[in-house]
């Protein structure tokens, strides 16, 4: 009786569905990682710690109303907002980049906090002005999302900068941006895009290039991808098998364990397999998109959807870097890709996604 | 507003927002079909390109260096061989600083100066990517200590390679020869013959002697190995594996002892031996003295070596046997005495009466005998056996030199032996013909003159001389003189002979050959030039001994060998064969500025006679007391 009482309280407010999905996922992460590792069981058990972290972290927020969730967007950001201010006038440099920031004991990277802290700031502000929205409020809206997003492009880590950006697009998005609005927004960015081409690092305007003729530059910026789609190709309909990726065990993937990671799923387990793990981001998205169409306020609308579309954006552009038709940005596979960090964020958003799916919305008073 | 038009509002909003999400949705299920084409595209449709480039990424051929074959005397004594050791390897091109981090590994391993010189010059000679051994030889110490700090060494590697070894170095060096790294000139050449596949992982190739001649049958096939790689180029595991075929062994007739009783006869003078199994053309002997050690050649020479042998007056570096060109001096005088027996310009009766020199018909020049007061009464056995000059001044001038050339020729003068190694000289058998070509002048009777004596235009190599010494002991048949006599195949353990080769048979009636070889026999008894050399063997000897001018004399001037500067000194010369009845054994000894040779070189002769045939070794090394009592 006692310990089912205590089962009930554990899943009271977590979607059984969207959980399993996500489990199914993250356990084929595992199995992904351990040959992606060369058999590092050691990375394995880290990568499953952080899981279960990770796990509890959302289970803990999927336990707090939306309302309450709501008091925390506009601190959360200010916070980052001002962490962010910290890394580019104190934080520390690495890789030729500013990303990483010392508090005391540890060191953090804001960006990733606003990948969460973004979303709940703007679907927070759009819940208080539900009521009258003018064109306005969007304005408002879009300062509030260009801020961030400029201090992290200027790290430079125009990955995560342009991610956080989709992210806060999706919100004006499904908040009801007028379509004039943006169909002339893309025709400004298209007019200005040689101006943001200009401002571009070498790096990245290589990047660019690289995508559109790797060959150009096989054993520079063009070798992870040309690499990358040979371990893919060559894995075939049904792969190689686990374990027996010859481009993954030979070293000649770069980045194999973390955000090269899909090349080895590909050429291991070969079509089918990547159709199974499609199925289950899809899964997944639908699951969010569901809760999101279904959520009972303004909030927890646009969360729920933002959280849902950032994921699948992520998976594509990860997905999409890996077999060679989008440029290489630092992008992990979600819920696979080897690393702690993101993968606490991505389950917070989950955890924000169950919090709206199991509270029934308080009658107005 | 009333609760209604709230909840209208709220309907509304929520039918917008629901629009909204499909049409998300929709985009996102559109991108990730996308992706699907993508995946089908590249896995399927393309799967069979990216198959082969992965698996060109992943496998990489390793040439097998197959053992280069062994040089072997004709006991089964060993000449060259191979043996395995560590050498430390350096890729200057994956090296930045090449001097910091030579200076770096010497901290571990000791680098000599020499060693760095030898690099250096390694280094300019090479080619690009190519791996150049900064250390040979490295002891288990040495290799446990890069072991350890090899991180701090990328670009730098301990490999095991095969190693050439000629165990007795000095002795054989001529005849041996050595292999040396592979220059330009030979991957031309290899290119062109298209053997160049069969060379990839070879470092080494023959470069002179042996070494160099046979180096198609001791290189051997390279096998091939299948390996697969990891990104950095390491080989992780074998997938299949052609083994290579060691290459042939050679066995020769030379006897490795004979010729260290040769070099030890030799004692500190310089010159050449060649020893020859008349029936065969076997090269039982072949020395050049001063030798040099081979060993210092096989992985680059360090200049400093280079420059010793280079530059020592001694000039080791000659191969004084084929390479050496030398005036014949009176060894020649049997060829003429042939020459005037078969064209019937003497005959054995006919005699001069000696006074001591030779001048032309109607000239006062005279052509002074190297006795003053002359041999008195002289016949051709005579004229052998006491080395008569004045009597070849006449043969010569009445045969002509034309006739001297067409005869003497066949001996092998004035051409090529075709022994199989090479480098070899021609000499010089003069003629009107070449006269012409070479100075542009007619020929003189004058020049006829000290033909006859095997001195003026005259040059032959020691090998010629050899050569020319078996045809007589061969009663007129010449054989292609050969070092190598058998071809052991590594694969199939078959052993292929090397074939005798008749040169050509010279049509000398037996009359005229048996008066010749028994004036030779007499020269080695008493009252003949070598009669002390031959004191006392138990077998017959037939020879004769020559005296070959190094300086010029004036008219009227009389050579004295203790006034002459040592390097001024005539070259002492012996031809001869054993024994004389049934010949085993032809020799032609050169010992340079060793003075008279019935002193000097036909006591070599006797020691290398005594071992061949009666396998007595010489008691004491022969000193080069002269004996002025002796001429040639």
């Amino acid at each position: 009786m006692t310990v089912r009482r205590i089962g009930l309280f554990l899943i009271r407010h977590l979607d059984v569905f969207l959980l399993s999905v996500l489990c199914a996922t993250m356990l084929l992460g595992l199995f992904v990682l351990y040959s992606a590792s060369a058999q590092n069981f050691e990375r394995v058990l880290s990568q499953f710690i952080s899981m279960l972290v990770a796990l509890a972290l959302m289970w803990a927020v999927a336990n707090v109303p939306p309302q309450h969730l709501m008091r925390f967007a506009w601190p959360t950001y200010v916070a980052g907002l001002l962490l962010l201010v910290g890394v580019a006038l104190f934080g520390e440099v690495s890789h030729g980049a500013r990303r990483w920031l010392h508090i005391g004991v540890t060191r953090i990277q804001p960006s990733e906090l606003m990948k969460i802290a973004v979303p709940l700031m703007l679907a927070w502000y759009f819940e208080k002005r539900e009521r009258s929205m003018k064109l306005s409020d969007f304005a408002v809206a879009a300062v509030l999302l260009l801020v961030p997003v400029a201090l992290i492009a200027k790290q430079p880590d125009l990955g995560t900068a342009l991610l956080i950006a989709a992210s806060g697009f999706y919100v004006l998005f499904l908040a009801g941006i007028g379509w004039k609005v943006i169909i002339g927004l893309t025709a400004v960015a298209a007019a200005l895009a040689p101006v943001a081409w200009s401002l571009l690092h070498d790096y990245q305007q290589q990047r660019i290039l690289t995508l559109l003729d790797p060959s150009q530059d096989p054993l520079g910026a063009g070798y992870h991808t040309i690499q990358s789609t040979i371990a893919l190709g060559s894995g075939g309909l049904v792969g190689k098998g686990w374990l027996q990726g010859t481009q993954a065990h030979l070293d000649f993937l770069p980045e194999r364990h973390t955000d090269f990671i899909f090349a080895v799923y590909g050429e291991e387990f070969g079509l089918l397999g990547i159709l199974v793990l499609l199925l289950l981001y899809l899964l997944i998205v639908a699951r969010g998109l569901y809760i999101a169409a279904n959520a009972p306020s303004m909030f927890g609308r646009l969360v729920a959807g933002s959280v849902t579309l950032t994921f699948g954006t992520y998976a594509f552009v990860n997905m999409g870097m890996v077999s060679g038709i989008l440029p290489v940005v630092g992008v992990p596979l979600p819920l696979i890709s080897f690393g702690g960090t993101s993968m606490v964020t991505l389950l917070l958003g989950f955890g924000v996604l169950m919090s709206v799916a199991s509270h029934p919305r308080l009658v107005k008073q | 507003m009333t609760r209604g038009t709230e909840l209208r509002n709220h309907q509304r909003e929520l039918y917008y927002f629901r629009v909204r999400l499909t049409v998300a949705g929709s985009v996102a299920l559109f991108l990730f079909l996308l992706l699907l084409a993508r995946f089908v595209y590249v896995q399927v449709v393309q799967h069979e390109h990216y198959m082969t480039l992965a698996e060109q990424n992943r496998i990489s051929i390793v040439p097998i260096v197959p053992n280069r074959g062994l040089i072997l005397d004709r006991n089964g004594a060993v000449l060259a061989h191979n043996y395995t050791a560590f050498t430390l390897e350096m890729t200057p091109s994956k090296l930045a600083n090449l001097e910091q981090a030579i200076n770096d590994l010497s901290a571990l391993i000791e680098i000599t100066p020499k060693d760095r010189k030898r690099f250096k010059k390694l280094l300019d000679e090479s080619h690009n990517f190519e791996s150049l051994p900064i250390r040979t030889r490295l002891n288990d110490v040495e290799i446990a200590r890069f072991a350890a700090n090899r991180y701090r060494f990328p670009g730098v590697e301990i490999k095991a390679r095969l190693f050439r070894h000629y165990p007795l170095g000095q002795i054989a060096s001529h005849m041996v020869g050595y292999i040396g790294r592979i220059n330009d000139a030979d991957l031309d050449r290899l290119e062109a013959s298209d053997e160049l596949a069969n060379y990839r992982g070879s470092d080494h190739i023959g470069k002179a002697g042996l070494e160099q001649s046979y180096e198609k049958e001791l290189h051997g096939t390279t096998g091939f190995e299948e390996v697969e790689t990891d990104a950095g180029g390491r080989a992780v595991r074998t997938l299949s594996r052609t083994p290579p075929a060691s290459g042939n062994n050679l066995t020769l007739h030379a006897d490795l002892k004979l010729q260290q009783v040769a070099e030890q006869a030799f004692g500190n003078f310089r010159g050449a031996l060649v020893a020859i199994e008349p029936k065969t053309g076997g090269v039982l002997a072949y020395l050049s003295k001063p030798g040099f050690d081979t060993n210092l050649f096989v992985d680059g020479i360090d200049p400093q070596n280079w420059d010793l042998l280079n530059n020592s007056p001694d000039k080791p570096m000659v191969n004084r046997a084929m390479h050496g060109q030398y005036p014949p001096g009176s060894t020649f005088k049997p060829f003429m005495a042939l020459a005037g027996l078969e064209l019937n310009k003497r005959t054995p009766s006919y005699g001069i009466n000696d006074p001591g020199f030779y001048s032309l018909p109607g000239t006062s020049h005279r052509y002074r005998d190297w006795k003053a007061g002359g041999h008195g009464y002289v016949d051709l056995h005579k004229s052998l056996v006491i080395s008569c000059d004045t009597y070849y001044y006449g043969l010569a001038v009445d045969l002509g030199i034309d006739n001297i050339f067409n005869f003497i020729s066949h001996f092998g003068f004035g051409k090529k032996t075709g022994i199989d190694i090479e480098g070899e000289r021609t000499g010089l058998l003069p003629s009107t013909e070449w006269k012409m070509k070479r100075f542009k002048q007619k020929w003189y009777v004058g020049d006829t003159v000290s033909v006859g004596i095997g001195q003026g235009y005259n040059l032959a190599t020691p090998l010629q001389l050899a050569v020319a010494t078996a045809t007589i002991a061969n009663s007129g048949t010449q054989m292609r003189p050969q070092l190598v006599r058998q071809i052991e195949n590594s694969k199939t353990n078959v052993i292929t002979p090397r074939p005798a080769e008749t040169v050509s048979v010279l049509p000398i009636k037996p009359e005229n050959m048996a008066l010749v070889r028994n004036a030779l026999v007499d020269v080695t008894r008493p009252g003949g030039t070598a009669a002390r050399a031959s004191a006392g063997a138990p077998y017959a000897m037939a020879g004769k001994t020559g005296t070959a001018q190094v300086v010029g004399m004036k008219q009227g001037e009389k050579y004295i060998e203790s006034r002459v500067a040592e390097r001024h000194r005539d070259h002492a010369l012996f031809i001869a064969y054993a024994p004389a009845d049934d010949p085993k054994i032809a020799i032609a000894v050169l010992v340079e500025n060793g003075g008279h040779g019935g002193s000097t070189a036909a006591p070599i002769a006797r020691a290398v006679f005594d071992y061949y045939l009666l396998g007595k070794l010489p008691a004491r090394a022969v000193t080069d007391a002269a004996d002025e009592s002796e001429h040639d």
